[in-house]
């Protein structure tokens, strides 16, 4: 299984890179990041690229830091980076521990954190947490940068708000504060393997009421998203088991699951209501036994 | 009726280029003209003539084709070539000194963590390189980390077991035991 | 038959037996070095100047009528060497069946390439040749083939259709029974009818399937690498088909990355590579990938059972009746209906029945083809087997292990001859202790234990469940295999088999027998296999025949060879051989250390023709000797299974907590390796129960053609797996008392499996087909009456899921 024949450009800055990008518009080419999505799909000769522009000796595109308020992730920071805590609370945590379901080891030293997104597919983790915590992601082109919200990103299976000549520098998580919690619940045949259903859920609790309430769902429909059905079940509620399950089962009726036969379309469903509660008890760990 | 396309792509040459790059490997410099399509496992076992590192699937599921690429396992069906100028590549290949076995070979062969023998370069490379980055890592990560590959002969135990057996003689390991 | 007493090759009278220094023992194999060193010689690792990549085009349709194939794009592509479709290779025959008693099979053969039809998708069409392996990729994605769709038939359980003017899709019906089967179902107590599916799967190797070949002009040979399995009757088969005198064709086998009885059959892309060889006179490599794999390479296991039990009322059985459909795909290949004949006379397993009735109907569908597979005939049938004792159990009200036992072969009872065949061969069960077993697995296992932990963990909300098979399995097939055994000039040992390699560790283990009989070290033997050129005869390795059938071999010729190194020690040292013994490597005196002893490098020089003139006598030249066994019975090792699972009520995910098996093998050569073996075994049966399947659409296209949707076992996936090794009966039909082990640890995993499932989920029969699906089983859960009412409770339920 060996890809179809193609041009091979390395720019090693961003500006190089956007300027070929915008001179191959209309061709097809391909951005070329950690490539364990987009290589087997070239061996597969389901994607021929004619062109390749491979972005991997760009360093400006390995930058991970917080700057205010926001933690941003480069367009070849690895999925590894994420095997350790990048930035101190919450969001840190969070991602160390949703990088534990991300494919297998050898796969997160060369795939990226923005390459996940840029594929769009709506069983992966990282688009998942950009969706459910309203990442901005960054794209630049020859024309210039523009932000774009994640919920504005993400626009179908395996497609995307970026046009054919941008390419996405860079992704910006919010930092969460220190009274924020989270719970990340998947369901996978197999470990490593993609979502057939997952939940991220980050709120906080104060004087026993639920604030600042997201929920999260990803692996069922086109597209991973915030829930909001869920979510106002339990914005400003008290932490109680029947509130909880509520959310959940809001969050199981709102969806549109991609199956069509019936029978899968029900269990989706089960699904997401089972790992939206998983989730949501997850990040209370411990507050629900006093109630 | 179906036509089963014909694929009218433009002439392969115009699209071939093929380079001149070196490739360390095993600490040795290999000079090779490779595609810019040719997969860094093709390039080792055709151009470098290290038939050690297989290819089970050529799509990034099984890592029979696990190599270490500057100390850490990645699939070289998953890399092109070219993407690995500059870069340290270590296959199995490199492991034994002359004679001398490397104590995960030593390990695989007491263990009887090997049948067919095809997907053990791979797992060789997995487990040297997930020891080196972590030695004190525990079961549960271990056991996650070799989930990595796939074998299709031993269900897996002895691998582990082999593993396991080489983490817990390691000098490094058992200074962090002692605390 | 003979007497089990005149099959026992027992000593001769006055000599006596080497003390065991290998044989029980578990010493490391000799197989290892090379492997792990990544020194391995796999087919994809032969290369040869010159050489040609051989790419084969295969259809898109599950079935049509090809109507046109236009290879002029491809063959305009410089470093194209040439394209063939059917027309360039009419002249030669279908790939003909290697073992089958059936007749009337024949038209259904695959032809090398597609002509007039394509009946599934991944059919070969055209195979082209190039310089490289992309460039052949490249050339072969220019092939126009034209195709006038016809409808498909995907389901054998549907009425059969036209193949051709004159042949329906099913070739053939099995019929085996004996006994009084309408009489014991009148007369019953009780009849248990279940309709059970084994879900389409294979073996499914990480090594894809690889030729090279290379005609020599030098010396008029034609050669053949990345053999496997059957080499010697491949090489005859397609020396046939060529046209070329068998001995001037060979078949090398180097390393096999498994095989799991799907490699090493005869394919068309093998007679494909050797016709190129010879005709474009450059060599020819063709490496599958996975895609073609998981298309290309038989499939099996696919089959629906609709059997009938005629019970007492202590769940006795008095007759079964069953009715098997057959998915065997698009073609018959070389196996032709023998997993359908093993199904059908090989179901009964352990247990005593006095009535039986099967007809197998084996039918055609536009899929790939379908072969053997690690236990074939025997995963299924143990499944649909099982699963009826665990009905029966349900019927009569009696526990599942207590209705086995009442069902179970004693002892006394063996060798027992089922008034059946399987493979053209009398099913005699040579020996067992079934009931035996069954007390030793339940203590190993801590039966009782066992049982009240898992209802304690029931009553705190975990859904979890043991369950239990027992199966017989079936090894040693003959009808014969041969060794040669020499020692050179050096005393190293030289042992020549016509068996294979297909990564279990035979080397190992005939070194093993050899040196205890010889008294040399084990590592001293060098074992030569799969090579038509050093071993003009073989049967290859399949049906857990090598250790039974040349490893007896081995010993025969061991004996053979131990025998004329000490009489011709005894005529150098002046004494009677009777009072010599072979120890490291040196024959001494059996009572006296003092005495003179001679080394068998001294005796092998003596024999040498170049190195003692003094020697005169046909009989002493080379230090060597030829064994063969033969045998007409296979023989049954059996075992039990035991499997504890926990599902996650919410989403229906089995989880396989622990795993024990145990497994009487008659004679255990190397532990370490039997276990191995089940330990795999288990793996791959645990793929079938639970993950492995190949689906097709509706149009007959498949879906599972990459890792991503064909699922296999890793790690993580694995349980805890105990297993216990006894050996309490030996086979009466060997000299060693072997039984084999390959497919021990495969067959009852499905039906383990589903009896845990059934078992947790407190729904006797639920679990009816394989692979068990967890939406199935959500949902089942789901609308059984809710165990609590308040949230809390429900909450901690949950919790425990989690």
């Amino acid at each position: 299984m060996k890809p179809a024949p193609f041009h091979y450009f390395a720019p090693s800055s961003i500006a190089a890179a956007t300027a070929q990008l915008s001179e191959l518009a209309g061709e097809d080419a391909r951005v070329l990041a950690g490539g364990q999505t987009l290589i087997p799909a070239m061996a597969l000769r389901l994607a021929r690229p004619s062109h390749l522009i491979d972005i991997n000796g760009i360093q400006e595109l390995n930058n991970l830091e917080v700057r205010g308020t926001a933690l941003h992730i480069g367009a070849c920071v690895r999925h590894a980076a994420f095997h350790r805590p990048v930035v101190a609370g919450p969001l840190g945590a969070l991602l160390l521990d949703v990088v534990r379901h991300v494919a297998h080891l050898p796969i997160r030293y060369r795939g990226t954190f923005c390459g996940s997104l840029a594929n769009a597919d709506p069983a992966a983790e990282w688009c998942l947490v950009a969706a459910t915590l309203d990442a901005r992601l960054t794209a630049c082109s020859a024309r210039g940068e523009r932000e774009i919200a994640a919920t504005e990103f993400f626009r179908g299976y395996l497609t995307t708000a970026l046009s054919s000549d941008e390419l996405l520098i860079g992704a910006q998580l919010p930092c969460l504060s220190a009274r924020e919690r989270f719970g990340f619940v998947e369901f996978s045949r197999r470990a490593g393997d993609f979502a057939m259903a997952m939940s991220l859920v980050v709120l906080q609790s104060e004087a026993g009421r639920l604030t600042r309430v997201r929920i999260g769902v990803g692996g069922v429909e086109v597209v991973p998203r915030r829930i909001a059905p869920a979510e106002q079940c339990l914005e400003g509620q008290l932490v109680r088991s029947e509130n909880l399950e509520r959310a959940a089962e809001a969050a199981a009726m709102a969806i549109e699951p991609a199956e069509s036969e019936e029978e899968l379309r029900v269990y989706k469903r089960s699904l997401v209501r089972a790992a939206v509660l998983r989730a949501l008890i997850k990040a209370l760990d411990g507050q629900l036994r006093s109630h | 009726m179906v036509s089963c396309a014909r694929i009218e792509p433009e002439t392969p040459e115009a699209l071939m280029q093929p380079v001149e790059i070196t490739l360390q490997i095993n600490e040795a410099p290999y000079s090779v003209r490779v595609e810019p399509r040719s997969m860094l496992v093709d390039v080792l076992r055709d151009q470098c003539g290290l038939t050690g590192t297989h290819t089970g699937c050529e799509h990034g599921v099984c890592g029979a084709c696990t190599v270490l690429l500057d100390g850490e396992p990645v699939r070289s069906c998953l890399m092109l070539a070219v993407q690995a100028q500059g870069r340290h590549v270590r296959t199995v290949e490199g492991l034994a000194r002359a004679e001398q076995l490397h104590p995960l070979q030593r390990a695989f062969i007491q263990h009887h963590a090997l049948q067919c023998g095809f997907c053990t370069p791979g797992f060789l490379m997995l487990a040297l390189g997930v020891l080196e980055q972590d030695p004190r890592i525990g079961d549960e990560a271990l056991t996650e980390a070799l989930s990595s590959n796939l074998c299709r002969c031993t269900g897996y135990k002895n691998i582990l077991n082999a593993v396991r057996a080489v983490r817990d003689a390691d000098p490094l390991r058992q200074d962090a035991a002692r605390g | 038959m003979r007497r089990v007493d005149e099959l026992v090759t027992a000593p001769a009278r006055g000599e006596r037996e080497s003390p065991r220094a290998y044989v029980g023992k578990s010493v490391t194999r000799l197989e290892d070095a090379p492997l792990v060193r990544g020194e391995g010689r796999f087919a994809a690792d032969v290369n040869f100047p010159r050489q040609l990549y051989m790419r084969v085009v295969r259809s898109q349709v599950a079935h049509g009528r090809l109507v046109s194939v236009d290879t002029s794009a491809a063959r305009a592509l410089p470093g194209v060497v040439a394209a063939w479709t059917w027309s360039e290779v009419s002249e030669l025959p279908p790939i003909p069946f290697r073992a089958t008693k059936v007749s009337g099979l024949e038209p259904y053969c695959q032809p090398v390439l597609a002509h007039e039809r394509v009946r599934y998708v991944g059919e070969p069409i055209t195979v082209v040749f190039a310089e490289d392996a992309c460039l052949a990729e490249d050339a072969a994605e220019r092939v126009g083939v034209e195709i006038e769709e016809l409808p498909v038939l995907l389901d054998a359980s549907e009425p059969p259709r036209e193949f051709a003017p004159g042949l329906t899709t099913q070739p053939t019906i099995i019929r085996k029974g004996y006994g009084e089967v309408s009489a014991a179902f009148a007369q019953a107590h009780a009849v248990v009818a279940l309709d059970l599916s084994i879900g389409r799967h294979s073996g499914v190797p990480l090594e894809c399937r690889g030729a090279v070949a290379r005609y020599d002009a030098a010396r008029d040979v034609l050669e053949m690498y990345g053999a496997a399995k059957k080499s010697h009757w491949n090489r005859d088969t397609m020396a046939a088909m060529l046209g070329r005198p068998p001995q001037g064709f060979h078949l090398y086998e180097g390393h096999v990355g498994g095989s799991f009885g799907v490699r090493g059959e005869l394919y068309p892309e093998d007679v494909l590579v050797c016709l190129a060889a010879l005709r474009l006179r450059r060599p020819v490599k063709w490496i599958e990938d996975r895609r073609e794999h998981l298309v290309a390479t038989n499939h099996s296991r696919q089959q629906r059972h609709r059997v009938q039990a005629a019970i007492d009322a202590t769940g006795r059985i008095l007759a079964i009746r069953n009715e098997i459909f057959h998915d065997q795909g698009a073609y018959v290949r070389t196996h032709g209906a023998r997993v359908a004949d093993m199904a059908a006379g090989l179901m009964l397993g352990p247990y005593r029945v006095p009535s039986y009735e099967v007809t197998a109907y084996y039918r055609l569908t536009n899929k790939t083809p379908a072969g053997t597979c690690r236990s074939p005939g025997r995963y299924e049938t143990t499944f649909v087997r099982e699963r009826l004792l665990d009905a029966i159990a349900h019927t009569v009200g009696v526990d599942p292990i207590e209705v086995r036992r009442r069902n179970l072969l004693a002892r006394e009872e063996f060798p027992y001859r089922r008034p059946l065949d399987a493979l053209g061969v009398a099913v005699v069960l040579d020996s067992g202790d079934y009931a035996g077993l069954l007390d030793k697995t339940l203590a190993w296992v801590g039966w009782p234990e066992l049982k009240s932990r898992t209802a304690e963990r029931r009553a705190r909300g975990e859904t979890v469940g043991i369950g239990l098979a027992m199966f017989v399995e079936k090894s040693g097939l003959g009808p014969s295999d041969g060794v040669r055994v020499s020692v050179d000039t050096t005393g190293g040992v030289e042992l020549v088999t016509g068996a294979a390699s297909v990564g279990q560790g035979m080397e190992t283990v005939l070194a093993q027998i050899c040196a205890d009989t010889l008294g040399v070290d084990y590592q001293r033997v060098r074992v030569i296999h799969g090579n038509t050129e050093r071993m003009e005869f073989g049967n290859g390795a399949h049906a857990s025949r090598v250790t039974v059938m040349s490893g007896s071999a081995t010993h025969l010729a061991a004996q053979k060879l131990r025998r004329k190194a000490l009489d011709i020690a005894a005529r150098l040292l002046g004494r009677r051989s009777g009072e010599l013994e072979l120890k490291a490597g040196r024959i001494v005196s059996t009572h006296d250390p003092a005495l003179p002893t001679v080394g068998l490098d001294e005796v092998a020089r003596h024999c040498h023709p170049g190195m003692n003139p003094g020697l005169t006598s046909e009989e002493d030249v080379g230090l060597s000797a030829e064994g063969w066994f033969f045998s007409e019975h296979m023989n049954y090792p059996y075992g039990i299974h035991l499997a504890q699972v926990r599902i996650d009520r919410e989403t229906g995910l089995v989880k396989v907590e622990r795993y024990w098996v145990a497994y009487d093998v008659g004679r255990a050569i190397n532990p370490m390796l039997i276990e191995g073996q089940i330990v795999g075994g288990v793996a791959q049966g645990l793929g079938g129960a639970l993950f492995e399947e190949f689906l097709y659409d509706p149009s007959g296209q498949p879906l599972s053609t990459t890792f991503a949707d064909y699922l296999l076992v890793t790690a993580s996936e694995m349980p805890d797996i105990e297993v216990l090794i006894t050996e309490d009966a030996p086979s009466p039909f060997n000299p060693l008392g072997l039984k084999g082990a390959g497919e021990g640890g495969t067959n009852a995993v499905g039906a383990a499996v589903a009896a845990a499932v059934d078992d947790a989920m407190g729904a006797p029969g639920f679990v009816s087909s394989l692979p068990i699906a967890a939406h199935k089983v959500q949902r089942a859960l789901a609308l059984q009456p809710s165990q609590s009412a308040d949230g809390s409770a429900r909450l901690h339920l949950m919790e425990k899921q989690m």
